[in-house]
This record gives structure tokens, sequence and C-alpha cells, in this order.
């Protein structure tokens, strides 16, 4: 691959993660009142309240302030938390795991069956499970997943009691942190009960956080197939006496596929979004769930730190993406 | 008004364009749930009577019945009414979530598209910075700085999709200053403003309404998860997002309280999507999925 074009795209995602550095400094502080008031509490003395205004330099230009702030955040130091007086980073770094299981897992559900209805789609185009496939994908993208989520546990928790509500792990459960991936830990410990019973937990959540992008890829997949079955090499593979499925998965899908990966690299991205509602719904640890906890608390610090943690990840899934698109299509990567 | 110049965008065969659109299944589908939707806005909250907003303790958590039709939340406020009076304010958000959206998001690309060079660079960098944050965790930064509440739950939403639509009219416009026409005007003496306004923007029409229609899906659903959140319209306001947030706390027991609202809210995007989607087909075939 090109080094100009790695750069290229580095150089582009520190801008713009510069640009998200400046955008959130200047967010935090259009927030009415005091800082050092919102971290003392209504009834810090009025020493304190400037001891800690002089501390965080809230007392000097907002340049300077600016670069106070910049130079602690690229020391991974996000202040501290006003619920529990721990460092912001430490916070945020024991609940990504978390996130990331269930990110992995949403997407890998709507891969496996966004693809496969896509290709199930175009290859009995314009039949009874094509209109019922892209109709199922319409209503996919049209529904709240916050609403599927409740309505999941209700039906299959409460009412048939086959997944539990909440959490990672059942009430009593423990397992030792190793990579903080509860199913990765439980591989490690060799605990096949929970095992099971971290993937039990992670079956409504993932499943719920999985429905639009599956519904995207379903259409994606469908008709990138439908471009490519029209063409030569496809009739040439058949008039070879090769068999359907050889043609359908061996030549057609695997052209298709590009489009596909990039849909799947944007849609991690989105994944990351749909977290904070999928996390505050089945109360799963994560930091979606940190986000609105910190909100309704007013750590405004917390939020600034997960939102600049979320645009990072967001920035180099999409850098990661870019790249792996350059690296399977010549034409991007001379082109782009 | 200004009267369209020579050579402006006009809906292809506009003569016949609602009866094409309506041939359309997923257009007319979609017109006709948007349809229902709107008159139930509109007339619904003359034909249900009952009162939203007014609780009644010993009617609290009302499984469906002839009485409650949709059943009655933990104040018990008539669900039905709830839903009905909500969906006013749900088209309302869409509206001017997309208005909001639309004007700044219109202007960029416009500018970024045509000027091209340093313009194009500073204004599409600083979209790109829009772009880096998740939507919803950008929307639910605005909103906790704004403060929560229904319109600046909308602000929040516009502010978010900005930059979705400079992309697209920025691409737009890249393609259509390379035009015959546009540069015949230009070769003219026509001004730059009178190029972007009355030769280039009239021809980005199409991408324009299409995208405009499936963003106000997207704008409820957004707005609704701000809602549900908490961040959004505050009680007693029978917003649908909020009322799905409260049902969530009787998921055991009264699940209606929040199916009921979501299924509102689906039924709504839904309606804007199939309908974009037709439009989309009709308007620009190039873009069509076969």
């Amino acid at each position: 691959m090109q080094l100009r074009y790695v750069a290229n795209r580095l150089g582009q995602l520190l801008l713009v993660m510069f640009g998200v550095s400046i955008l959130v400094f200047w967010m935090l502080r259009m927030i009415p009142g005091d800082p050092a008031q919102l971290l003392l509490g209504e009834y810090a003395s009025p020493q304190a309240l400037a001891e800690l205004r002089e501390k965080l330099g809230l007392n000097r230009s907002y340049a300077a302030q600016y670069g106070i702030y910049l130079t602690k955040v690229l020391q991974g130091d996000f202040g501290r938390s006003v619920r529990t007086g721990a460092p912001i980073f430490q916070e945020i770094w024991i609940r990504i795991p978390a996130t990331v299981e269930l990110a992995v897992a949403a997407m890998l559900i709507a891969t496996l069956f966004g693809v496969a209805a896509g290709v199930i789609s175009a290859v009995k185009h314009r039949s009874l499970w094509d209109y019922t496939a892209m109709f199922l994908a319409l209503i996919g993208v049209s529904m709240p997943i916050f609403w599927l989520g409740l309505m999941l546990i209700y039906l299959f928790s409460v009412r048939m009691s086959l997944f539990p509500m909440m959490g990672r792990l059942s009430m009593g459960q423990d397992l030792p942190v190793v990579t903080g991936l509860m199913i990765v830990d439980a591989l490690l410990s060799g605990n096949g009960t929970l095992l099971t019973d971290s993937i039990h937990h992670l079956i409504l959540p993932a499943f719920t956080l999985s429905t639009i992008p599956m519904a995207i890829i379903a259409r994606i997949t469908r008709s990138s197939m439908l471009e490519v079955m029209h063409m030569d090499y496809i009739r040439t593979a058949r008039a070879k006496g090769m068999g359907e499925a050889t043609v359908i998965l061996r030549h057609a899908l695997r052209n298709a596929c590009l489009p596909v990966i990039t849909v799947i690299g944007l849609n991690l991205g989105l994944l990351l979004g749909g977290a904070v509602l999928t996390e505050t719904i089945f109360s799963w640890p994560g930091l979606g769930r940190y986000v609105v906890d910190s909100l309704m608390a007013r750590d405004y610090a917390a939020v600034q730190g997960c939102i600049l943690m979320f645009a990072g990840m967001m920035a180099f899934i999409n850098l990661g993406v870019d790249l792996i698109i350059a690296l399977l299509d010549p034409r991007v990567r001379i082109h782009g | 008004m200004a009267e369209p110049a020579t050579g402006v965008f006009r809906v292809p065969h506009s003569m016949t364009f609602p009866r094409r659109l309506l041939r359309n299944r997923s257009a007319a589908a979609g017109l006709v749930i948007l349809v229902v939707i709107l008159l139930t806005a509109l007339l619904g909250p003359y034909l249900v009577t009952k009162n939203p907003i007014k609780t009644a303790p010993l009617q609290r958590l009302k499984p469906p019945s002839t009485d409650h039709v949709f059943g009655t939340d933990s104040l018990g406020r008539d669900i039905l009414s709830r839903v009905v009076h909500g969906t006013r304010i749900s088209l309302v958000i869409g509206l001017i979530s997309v208005s909001i959206s639309l004007v700044p998001g219109i202007l960029i690309g416009l500018l970024a598209g045509y000027f091209g060079g340093w313009v194009d660079s500073v204004l599409m960098r600083l979209m790109d910075v829009l772009l880096a944050f998740p939507a919803i965790l950008l929307a639910i930064f605005i909103t906790a700085i704004l403060g929560p509440s229904l319109p600046n739950t909308m602000i929040a939403v516009g502010i978010v999709y900005i930059p979705h639509y400079a992309r697209i009219i920025r691409s737009n416009v890249l393609s259509l200053r390379e035009r015959l026409f546009v540069q015949a005007v230009g070769h003219l003496g026509g001004s730059h403003a009178r190029i972007l306004l009355r030769h280039i923007l009239p021809n980005s029409l199409a991408p324009i309404i299409v995208y405009a229609t499936l963003g106000m899906g997207t704008a409820v659903l957004q707005a609704a998860a701000l809602g549900f959140l908490g961040l959004g319209a505050q009680p007693p306001q029978p917003e649908w997002g909020a009322m799905l947030s409260e049902g969530r706390q009787y998921i055991q027991i009264a699940p209606h309280v929040a199916a009921f609202p979501g299924a509102a809210i689906l039924l709504l995007v839904l309606g804007f999507n199939l309908f974009g989607d037709g439009l989309r087909d009709v308007l620009d075939p190039s873009l069509r999925i076969p």
C-alpha cells in the first residue's frame, strides 16, 4: 500500500481530532455556570472557589485554558469524576471492554444475517423472499432500538424467561478480569458455566444493537449482488458448468463485498452511538451507559472524556476501514 | 418568488409527476401512512376527547380496554390520547429539526462545492469534525449544554445533521458547476450569487427533497431517543420518546405503556422512509435500488 496514502489519511485524522478537541473545549465553556462551583458544590467557600479556579487555570485567557486542556488530554488526563472522585480516564478505561464486546457481537450478528438476507434477496430477486427481507430491512432502519430492546425484554425475559434482563453475568457469579471481555475471560478461565452465562447475557442487547446495521448491510449486499450478478464473468462461470453455490459465493459475493465492507466499517461507528441507548436499556456497564449516568449527574468532565474517547474510536475505525478498502481496491489508493 | 430561469431544474416530466409518484408502491404506501398521521395530528385531538395531561391515580396502569383503548400510564392518563396529542409534537420535531439542518447545510454545501479550493477545504474539515462524533452523542452533548427541553432537542438534532446535507449538496454542486448551462451563465457575466441561487440551487432540489424526507424519519428517531434519555420534552408533555422512557419502568407489569408510543414512532419513521425511498426512485432513477 502506498505510504503516502496512509500518511495523508493519518494527517487528516489528526486534523479532525484537533478540531474535535477545540469544539469540545468550546462547548464545555458554553455550559452555564462556574465550573469551579460545579465541582465544589453549592456551599463552597469563596476562598476554595478562587483556589480551584486558579488551579484549573480558569482565570487565564481561553487560549491558555485550551493549551492546558489539550496538554492534559494528550496525557490521558481527563480530570476527576465529580461523582466518584476517581480519574475519568480510569473510569472510561474499565468500561471500554464492555462496549467493545457488545459492539463486536452486534456487528457479527448484523453481518451474518445481513449478508445472508442480502444474498438470498438478490438470488431470488423479486420473489416473496426478496420482498419480505427488504420489508424487514425497512422496518429495521425505522425502528427505535430503545423500543425494540424493551419489547425484547418483555417477550424473552419477562414472559418466556429465556434471557436475562440486564447485566453481563448473573447475580453471584464472578469472573477474574483479564481482558475485560467477559466471553474471552470466561474462555481463559476454562469455566463453561460462566461462558454460557456471559453469552446468554449478551444475546438480547447484541441483537437489539444489530438491527439497524443488519438492515443496512442487507440492503447494500442485495444491491451490490444484483449489480455483480449481471456481469459477464458470472455468465461465463455458469457457462463453464460451475455449480450455482460456487458462482454465488466464490464469484458474485466476493466481488460484491467491497461496498459491504465499507458499510460494515462505517456502521461500527454507528454502533458506538447506538450503544448509548442499548446499554441504558439493558443496564450494560459500558461507556454508553456511563455517558448517560454522568450526564444525569451533571458530571460534565466525564461526559467530555467519553465524547473525546468515542470520537477518537470512531476516527480510528474510519481510518482502519479506509485502509482495508485501499488494500482491497487499488483504485481507491490511486484516486483517493 | 423568483421566476424559474432557463435551464432551471424542473421535476422531470412534471405533468405526470404525481401520477408517477403514486404508481411507485413505496411512495404510495409511505404517503398513505403520512396522510393518516397528518390527519391524526390535525383532527385527533378533537376526536379523542380525553385530556392527555389529566391524571387519575385510581386508573393507573390499566391494560387496554374499551374505555381506554391503549390503556393508561402510571399516573392514570389515557395513553391513546397522549399518543394522538404526541403526533403533532413529533411532526413538528421532524419539520423544524430538518429545517435547522437544511439552511446551513445547503449554504455550506453550495459554497464548498462551487468555490472549491480553500473554501471547500475549510468548510468540509469543519463538517468532518462534526461527523467525528456519533450522532446521538453529539445531540446529547448539545442538549446537555442548552438544557433539556423540546426546542433544544430540535436545535441539537438539527445541528447534528448539518454535515450530512452539506456533503450531499456539495457533491451535487461539484457535478453541476461543470455543466454547460452553468458555465454559459458564468461566461455571460452572471454573478456567483445568481449562478448559485438561480441555476445550481434549483437543480439540486431533487436530492434535497429526497434526503430531507428521509431525514425527517431520522430526526424523529433521534429526538425520541433524547426524550427517552430525559433530555427532550419535559413532563407532562406527551412526547413519544419521553412516554417510552416512563414505560421502561413498568415493562414487567404494564408493557402497553411503552408498546404504543414506540409503535407510533415506528409507523411515522416508516412512513417517511417509504415515501423518501419512493421519491428517490421517481426523482432520481440513477440512485434507484433495483
